[in-house]
């Protein structure tokens, strides 16, 4: 067995044997009478879709044809929030809410008889999915990930083979520039001037990495992607290796995400096998691997100079930047340190070319962003849409606005090294200049939408809470900076602190955003600065009132004094307050 | 390559080679920067934000220690905003530990106490935070306090990069960060300590200490401190 491999990946593929494949792909997938298309990702597996697979199996097994569906796990569908979701082909339908037990009758009445099974059904023209415009997500919940046949018969590698067939390096970093794709993980530092960068590095060994260390709360786009279209990950890579002159990749992910973490590694011996990745990739001179590495979930490991240091095998510690990875990275070699996300968005570019990808999005943010929509909304999930998309559009178009018909508090987009909008910048469009201007950042696109039950001092304490413990100690501000942030706005939580506390809160905030050596430490009091900005009311409630508005806190030695004591002129009293007296 | 770049720190004009830091081209005119993790004859960490100062057209405060100088550049050591940090820093490190100089091996003999000093740092506005770590006397001749460790790695540094038996090591993370000798073992248990006591003669405060000392030993620290400083100078071993 094992000489066979070997012989197999000494010959290089060519481009006629890749539309091959996929063309034989097809035509078998045509055979079929119909396809059952169950989302395997994380949202939908915890709500049960694994047993789905064994019922829509047992069920056609039952009606006897078995042979002719072509069941498949599949990535995200997006509406992580009505899981488990099923698409059934032909005349695409979308099943929410699935059950085992409605297995059987799905496929009774959507194959069999060829009727929608109404009670489950979704709308096509659900406002969830009308105004997305998917790419990266292209191929989400439409293809098995396990399959790299699957995905070259959706044309995947041959952006790949056309790049190293027929374009210079040179060319591709080109086109990457004219698209204007900048950095998804959050600094959006723009793509192709990285890889020219560490293209003009004169060393011979390079290396790419793909920075899939995602840890922000509530935020799920480079786990899907890992889970739901690995290949594009890979092929994105390959393309950059080719561009830059790098031979070796490294994919960083964390061991939280086991199935991530098992799905990349077969999709990496996959396209060994075939092989799209190794020697001579397509007939060129250009070879390149692709290995693993799997953090142990340290936060700051996402930072992309602790990042290198761990998969070196050090301690996951940031150091000063310059120099920057790209002049010295891993081992001192010029690295490209690239999102996720940034990767997936390669192949399609080199494929459609950079204007059709320039003619997404604004002025400075072309193209389109992922973005897990999360919190009390009515649909949560995993979106992409285009640069400049309102909040408002997000929120109230896509996410169907706030659950229960509760008002609309904030927004905290960028996680915890961003910030918390409010209702008066709902028309602020997001893209990285926009978010900024309203104080918060566009991060690596999670979205948390809160509603008037959340404690704005309380969410300003969870995430001091998780900065203070995921900073890695190295420097003095960030170290203890936000141990003592998180102490006074516990203070202010638990109705003990003083307007001097908040004196001290806010100066230590931008001491310690000024001060820290790198972006966790730097960014980390930016929930707390936007709060602070936008709903100092809150604060001072807490503070001179001794009471909590939205009812979250529960002040300390309550019964004696807060109950009763009057509220200070100038705030307005609320009801939900004594809701934990 | 010996290029000269001219550059100003506060508002002096200086010249300075291309490769020295702005801490070195500052410290040779006699401008003095703050610092505590940066030891001269030891590779430089940036940890301690101390030597933090800024760069006509940079956002960003840059520390001194690690930002090599460039042509044109117009740095500042000493601004209000500057001096309130560098207080600030030292507040933090006052309140994370236990540094009570009164009863302190090191007092009078510490650098974050004279550094305490100079910043006019009379009190500290932040909690006190009371390390919960242990005391690890079972060395034969040394004690590791670590509640007066500030965390500067100069211990783990030169163990590594001069006596080259890299005993120390960090554990931890955040506020739990810890020195670790060998595989967290009692300092005593670790084989590869070779008790040569330059962690002793490299510490800023009285984290490391010899037992049967009531007070350090001022003139031994400066000889050898003298003495890497000038070793690294003449490149007698590998920086990092």
């Amino acid at each position: 067995m094992r000489e066979i491999t070997i012989q197999q990946r000494a010959r290089p593929m060519t481009l006629e044997e890749l539309y091959q494949i996929g063309r034989a792909h097809r035509e078998r997938v045509a055979t079929f009478r119909a396809e059952i298309h169950v989302c395997g990702s994380g949202g939908c597996r915890s709500a049960g879709s694994e047993k789905l697979l064994d019922a829509f199996r047992a069920a056609c097994e039952k009606k006897k044809i078995a042979s002719d569906v072509r069941i498949i796990t599949t990535g995200c569908m997006g509406l992580c929030g009505q899981g488990p979701l099923v698409r059934i082909l032909p005349r695409e339908t979308l099943y929410a809410g699935v059950t085992p037990e409605k297995a059987e009758r799905i496929v009774s009445s959507h194959i069999i008889r060829e009727k929608p099974f109404r009670s489950l059904l979704l709308d096509a023209d659900h406002p969830f999915y009308a105004s997305q415009t998917p790419i990266v997500l292209r191929h989400m919940g439409r293809l098995d990930p396990e399959s790299i046949e699957d995905y070259i018969a959706h044309g995947g590698y041959e952006a790949l083979a056309k790049a190293v067939t027929y374009s210079a390096p040179e060319h591709v970093i080109l086109e990457i520039r004219n698209s204007g794709l900048r950095g998804r993980g959050g600094g959006g530092y723009p793509t192709g001037l990285k890889w020219d960068i560490v293209r003009r590095g004169t060393s011979k060994s390079k290396y790419v990495v793909c920075n899939a260390d995602e840890g922000d709360p509530g935020a799920f786009m480079d786990r899907a992607l890992l889970e739901g279209n690995p290949h594009a990950i890979l092929e994105g890579m390959a393309i950059a290796g080719y561009a830059v002159g790098a031979q070796q990749g490294y994919i960083y992910t964390r061991g939280e995400y086991p199935l991530a973490v098992e799905r990349m590694r077969h999709a990496i011996r996959e396209a060994e096998r075939l092989p799209v990745i190794g020697n001579r990739i397509f007939e060129s001179g250009f070879s390149f691997q692709v290995d693993l590495r799997i953090g142990a979930g340290a936060f700051v490991s996402g930072e992309e100079t602790a990042l290198l240091r761990s998969i070196e095998g050090k301690r996951g510690q940031p150091q000063p930047r310059p120099p920057y990875p790209s002049a010295s990275g891993l081992w001192g070699e010029p690295t490209l340190v690239n999102n996720t996300e940034t990767l997936a968005n390669v192949p399609p570019i080199v494929l459609n070319g950079a204007r059709w990808f320039s003619g997404m999005g604004t002025e400075r943010s072309r193209g389109t962003k992922v973005i897990s929509l999360a919190g009390n909304l009515r649909n949560t999930g995993l979106i992409e849409v285009p640069m400049g998309t309102s909040l408002r559009s997000i929120i109230f178009d896509i996410g169907g606005g706030v659950r229960e018909n509760r008002a609309f508090k904030a927004v905290q987009t960028g996680g915890p090294s961003g910030g918390c909008i409010p209702s008066q910048h709902l028309d602020a469009a997001v893209d990285f200049e926009s978010l900024a201007q309203v104080g918060s950042m566009m991060g690596s696109g999670g979205m948390i939408v809160m509603d008037d039950t959340a404690c704005m001092v309380d969410v300003a304490a969870y995430f001091m809470a998780f900065c203070r413990d995921e900073s890695c100690g190295k420097c003095i501000p960030c170290r203890v900076g936000t141990v003592q942030l998180y102490r006074i706005l516990d203070r202010i939580r638990r109705g003990g602190a003083t307007l001097q506390d908040l004196d001290i809160l806010e100066e230590l905030a931008v001491m310690v955003k000024d001060t820290s050596l790198c972006g966790l430490g730097r960014s980390a009091p930016n929930p707390v600065i936007s709060i602070l900005h936008y709903f100092r009311r809150e604060f001072e409630d807490h503070i001179t009132g001794r009471r909590c508005p939205a009812g979250v806190c529960l002040m300390d030695n309550e019964s004696e004094t807060a109950a009763t004591a009057p509220l200070p002129a100038g705030t307005s009293p609320q009801t939900e307050g004594s809701v934990h007296e | 390559m010996n290029e000269i770049r001219t550059l100003t720190i506060d508002g002096q004009l200086i010249s300075a080679d291309a490769s020295v830091t702005i801490l070195e081209a500052a410290k040779e005119h006699n401008i003095h920067i703050p610092t505590l993790c940066h030891l001269e004859g030891l590779s430089d960490v940036g940890a301690c934000r101390l030597c933090l100062v800024e760069i006509e057209g940079h956002n960003r405060l840059q520390p001194a220690c690690v930002t090599r100088v460039e042509e044109g550049m117009v740095v500042r050591t000493t601004s209000s905003r500057l001096q309130k940090y560098r207080r600030m820093v030292l507040e933090l490190l006052f309140s994370e530990g236990d540094h009570i100089c009164s009863v302190c091996v090191a007092n009078n003999a510490c650098e974050l106490q004279d550094l305490a000093y100079a910043a006019g740092m009379d009190h500290v506005r932040f909690d006190y935070l009371h390390s919960t770590h242990a005391l690890d006397a079972s060395h034969d001749r040394f004690v590791v306090d670590h509640h007066r460790c500030i965390l500067c790695a100069r211990c783990v540094r030169v163990c590594a990069d001069v006596e080259g038996a890299h005993t120390w090591d960090i554990a931890g993370r955040g506020h739990t960060a810890h020195l670790v000798s060998d595989l967290a073992q009692d300092w005593g248990e670790a084989r590869s300590c070779t008790s040569c006591g330059k962690c002793l003669l490299v510490c800023p405060t009285g984290a490391l200490f010899a037992k049967g000392f009531v007070v350090s030993d001022p003139q031994n620290k400066q000889d050898f401190l003298r003495y890497i400083a000038n070793t690294k100078s003449r490149k007698a071993w590998k920086d990092e």
